[in-house]
């Protein structure tokens, strides 16, 4: 129990599925699961007082990630950590293939072909990275794989080159996939601190 | 005219993903970028779809196009004068 409790006090992460908002396992919101994310994510954006419009503008996947990630950084990230110390390496299954879908219909139709430039934009999954980054105005190295199943090792080996060969000193990991309305994002915070202490497997058990 | 303008001020807040914002909010004379409504380069080129798609009106001439998108006022004047449908 000590020992979870430590490693509670070093490993903090933000899980947010449909519909709720785990942050280091405590409950922080929970709607029905009959509410689309268009009006959860309007919910979580007043719970977090975000006031920035841009997020508006957004693909649901930036939102969700940016929502995440929003959580995580207000809480344990230290102001004094300068922007160009912290990396991003995020993940997921289904890439940017919601709004490829929906760009997909505004050029489906030759009668019809209006491509749309602000779709457009977010057809690439790394876009939501860069949301992140300019918000908190983050310059260091990031990262997006896209692979079947979330890969902790993959992460976690990255994570530790990052920091270990001393490029930065933060690393924000994790996974934020979506898909029609099914989504799910999994982010933490890895330091020097957590890599000595935390195992791939205690990763994957708060990760499910 | 008026009914022209609310008509765009709903296709903006709409198509531009104005959330935020409600028809209220936009007067016919505040700028729709910078400062105004803080509109961007990409919310330009909507804009630019906008007015073929839904009005037949190519803009290609980028001087024209920053004085037709200084407002709602502009922006329907030109919409007036110059559609197609």
């Amino acid at each position: 129990m000590q020992e979870l409790k430590k490693k509670q006090n070093i490993f903090h992460y933000c899980k947010i599925e449909k519909n709720f908002v785990l942050l280091n396992d405590k409950l922080i919101i929970s709607e029905d699961k009959s509410i689309l994310f268009s009006e959860f994510s309007k919910i979580l954006y007043q719970q977090i007082k975000l006031n920035y419009p841009k997020f508006f503008k957004m693909d649901d996947l930036s939102k969700l990630a940016l929502i995440t990630s929003e959580y995580l950084l207000t809480n344990y990230f230290k102001k004094t950590k300068k922007p160009n110390d912290i990396s991003i390496i995020l993940s997921n299954k289904s890439s940017s293939l919601n709004t490829d879908k929906e760009f997909q219909k505004t050029i489906g139709n030759k009668d019809n072909y209006f491509p749309s430039p602000s779709l457009f934009v977010y057809t690439l999954p790394n876009i939501s990275i860069g949301e992140i980054c300019i918000r908190h105005k983050f310059t260091g190295e990031n990262i997006f794989f896209i692979s079947e199943n979330f890969n902790s090792k993959l992460i976690n080996e990255y994570a530790s080159s990052i920091i270990k060969n001393g490029q930065n000193s933060i690393v924000l990991c994790g996974w934020v996939d979506f898909n029609k309305d099914n989504f799910k994002a999994f982010m933490y915070i890895a330091s020097d601190n957590y890599l000595n202490k935390i195992t791939t497997n205690y990763v994957d058990q708060l990760f499910k | 005219m008026k009914e022209l303008k609310e008509e765009l001020k709903n296709k903006i807040i709409k198509e531009l993903n104005l959330g935020h914002l409600s028809v209220q909010d936009i007067s016919d004379n505040d700028p729709l970028f910078k400062e105004g409504l803080g509109l961007d380069s990409i919310d330009a080129l909507e804009l630019i779809v906008m007015l073929d798609k839904d009005y037949g009106i190519k803009l290609n001439d980028p001087i024209e196009a920053k004085k037709v998108f200084e407002s709602i006022e502009n922006l329907a004047s030109y919409i007036n004068k110059n559609r197609l449908r």
